[in-house]
């Protein structure tokens, strides 16, 4: 489904990966690892095209096309969605309008009809489960005043919403307490399919006790410096990053 | 410049005037001649660009043609059953004009027919308000008074449907000039929703609106006035609002600009007694080659009054908006509690705003604050929504109105906000 060859990316002149690779197939939950400064969201904005970041050497192969000559909304379109680690505030439109948008515009680029806000309910309504919610939420403008939890459970329902077959998790367990974390990647998981993928970023090993990896990927200095299974992110918690740093010898 | 506008003012016949009004023109024509147009070193016209109005020969509009129903369909909006008064530049179009019997004895009426019958409380309000010293326009506007709306609500009524004013430019000969004249009055504990529209149905056309209206809000009365100037492009537009506020009144106004060549709106609010709650919200939409100028004065003569103020503004292409906010603080005016918020979004490299607020205060106990911004749309959200599928275009029109959007949230009558909404939506390309 994705794969990442070679890839360089930099912003404001320093370069931030330095040569990834990485392949994702249908089905599979790829955990990305390391500490702070790794280069771990950078490679998730990078996927989603965030235009603060140069794409200065390799290539990425998205369902047989190239995803980085794509726009945001292009990758969007075609199933990319990328859970922000800081969701941002748009004061002004509530979560139903801007919802609906974002479905309609996604089912438009399908050739599929646009849903009429009746019909948008009853497929809301069945989202919202996903993530614990009653419908109030709909009526408040998009994360504006939400809590750090609500904010990432905001994050998971367009992502129920939008069904995506790629689906980046950026630290999406930052700064949520057990019980938000609990929704969070019960949610993640309800939304696991054969024909998706998910790439979880994340520093701490904590979250992928909820949402079980099949490959583990280390990212230190903007490489990937060891991949292996689940396990791996258990003897990461154990022995802290530094060990990884020193097993490769990276100065 | 100011000799023609005399002289016009000379051949006016004064017909079966009541005799209080003659000295009322007399007195402002004589204040016009002899301080004319504001000139840009006067500060408080420093960026309204005025010479183009003052250099134009504008003729009195000729009597406006019979207009059909359809033709102002697009600037009434509401239920059938509110109170409409149409003028058709400037007079009163009687035909396009519909005012049930309101309660309590409350009135709706052309401001001409209640000169010609004499009324009283016209006799009491009518230039007593809005002082011609204040600029040349105001003066100007007193000298021609001629039609508008007045509007009297006795003590204790309630309208339940707001007034909704409107004033419709034909645009039939070029370089046309009127002078509407509102007035309302509210006696105490009187409620009341007025709207005033400036529309066009010669979107091509410059002539030009010199607007003045005089609001009295009785003791405890509550107000919500609405001004909707969508003027011709091409047109000038200079509006003035005075409102006199007696004790434990509410007067909440909404300002949407988005019409003029030049166009500028004043509005002061005088807080005459102690208590007194006043709100103030504007939104001003310009783009092309548009200069819009909001100033707005707050007057805290006395203690225990609360005034809270925001505007806004969209500037696009080479356009140029300004805010100019004042709030005055007596030393009598302890325990005031006054807000100003002024935020302008500019979409183009050609754009810009002047905003200049001004608190001058000159009593220690008060609680006063204000803060202006001037920026662009946010990367980060126009990432956030393109990342969902949103294309970028649309992602911007739906950040820009969601800006506009948050001021016209604070119309507190329904139907008017929702009439608001939609007239942003359909001017910033913003669909459902």
């Amino acid at each position: 489904m994705l794969e990442i060859r070679g890839l360089r990316a930099s912003a404001g002149g320093n370069e931030i990966l330095r040569g990834i690779d990485l392949t994702v197939n249908a089905g599979e939950v790829h955990a990305i690892m390391g500490p702070n400064g790794s280069g771990k969201s950078t490679l998730a904005q990078v996927l989603a095209g965030h235009p603060a970041y140069e794409v200065t050497a390799g290539s990425v192969t998205y369902l047989g096309q190239d995803l980085l000559d794509m726009e945001p909304e292009e990758r969007a379109q075609a199933g990319v969605f990328l859970a922000f680690q800081y969701p941002v505030e748009i004061p002004g439109v509530t979560n139903a309008y801007f919802l609906r948008a974002a479905f309609n515009e996604i089912r438009k680029a399908r050739g599929l009809d646009e849903l009429d806000p009746m019909d948008f309910l009853d497929v809301l309504e069945e989202k919202l489960k996903v993530v614990e919610w009653g419908p109030e939420i709909m009526s408040r403008a998009v994360n504006s005043g939400f809590s750090g939890g609500e904010k990432k459970r905001n994050e998971i329902l367009q992502m129920a919403v939008l069904e995506p077959r790629l689906a980046v998790l950026d630290e999406t367990d930052s700064g949520l307490d057990i019980d938000a974390l609990r929704i969070v990647a019960g949610g993640v998981n309800r939304l696991r399919r054969p024909d998706n993928a998910t790439i979880v970023v994340t520093h701490y090993q904590r979250l992928l006790n909820y949402i079980v990896p099949d490959q583990v990927h280390v990212l230190s200095r903007g490489r990937i410096v060891k991949s292996g299974g689940k396990e791996l992110a258990l003897e990461l918690e154990a022995r802290g990053y530094d060990w990884v740093e020193d097993v490769v010898g990276v100065a | 410049m100011t000799d023609r506008y005399v002289r016009q003012f000379e051949s006016l016949d004064a017909g079966a005037e009541p005799e209080w009004l003659r000295p009322v023109r007399r007195g402002a024509i004589e204040r016009f001649a002899e301080a004319g147009f504001p000139a840009a070193r006067d500060e408080e016209w420093r960026f309204t660009p005025v010479s183009a109005i003052a250099q134009t020969e504008f003729a009195p509009a000729p009597p406006a043609r019979p207009l059909a129903r359809e033709a102002i369909a697009p600037f009434v909006f509401g239920h059938p059953e509110w109170p409409l008064l149409v003028f058709v530049d400037g007079c009163l179009n009687e035909a396009l004009s519909s005012v049930p019997a309101l309660p309590g004895g409350a009135r709706a009426i052309g401001l001409a027919q209640a000169i010609a019958a004499g009324d009283e409380i016209v006799a009491r309000h009518l230039g007593r308000h809005a002082p011609v010293e204040g600029s040349g326009f105001t003066a100007l506007n007193t000298a021609f008074i001629a039609d508008g709306a007045f509007v009297h609500v006795p003590a204790g009524v309630e309208l339940a449907a707001p007034v909704h004013v409107v004033f419709v430019a034909t645009g039939e000969a070029d370089g046309t000039v009127t002078h509407p004249r509102n007035l309302i009055v509210l006696e105490r504990g009187a409620r009341a929703s007025v709207v005033e529209s400036y529309v066009t149905i010669a979107p091509g056309r410059r002539y030009f609106t010199n607007a003045v209206t005089e609001v009295s809000s009785g003791e405890g009365a509550w107000t919500e006035h609405t001004r909707i100037q969508r003027e011709s492009e091409a047109a000038y537009h200079i509006g003035l609002t005075h409102v006199d506020q007696a004790r434990d009144s509410h007067y909440r106004s909404f300002t949407l600009a988005m019409g003029g060549a030049i166009a500028r709106h004043t509005l002061h609010v005088r807080l005459n007694a102690p208590n007194i709650e006043t709100l103030m919200y504007g939104l001003y939409l310009t783009r092309g080659d548009q200069v819009v100028d909001n100033h707005t004065a707050i007057y805290h003569d006395h203690p225990n009054c609360n005034s809270w103020e925001v505007y806004k503004g969209v500037m696009d292409g080479r356009s140029r908006a300004v805010f100019n906010g004042k709030v005055l603080v007596r030393p009598e005016a302890q325990k005031t509690d006054a807000k100003q918020t002024n935020r302008n979004l500019l979409l183009s490299d050609g754009a810009r705003v002047d905003t200049k607020p001004q608190l001058e205060i000159f009593a220690d106990d008060v609680k006063c604050t204000h803060g202006a911004t001037v920026g662009r749309l946010d990367d980060v959200a126009l990432f956030y929504l393109r990342s969902r599928g949103i294309p970028e275009g649309t992602a911007r029109t739906l950040l820009t109105y969601a800006f506009a959007a948050e001021v016209v949230e604070e119309v507190a009558l329904e139907p008017v906000r929702l009439e608001l909404e939609r007239l942003v939506r359909e001017r910033l390309g913003a669909g459902g």
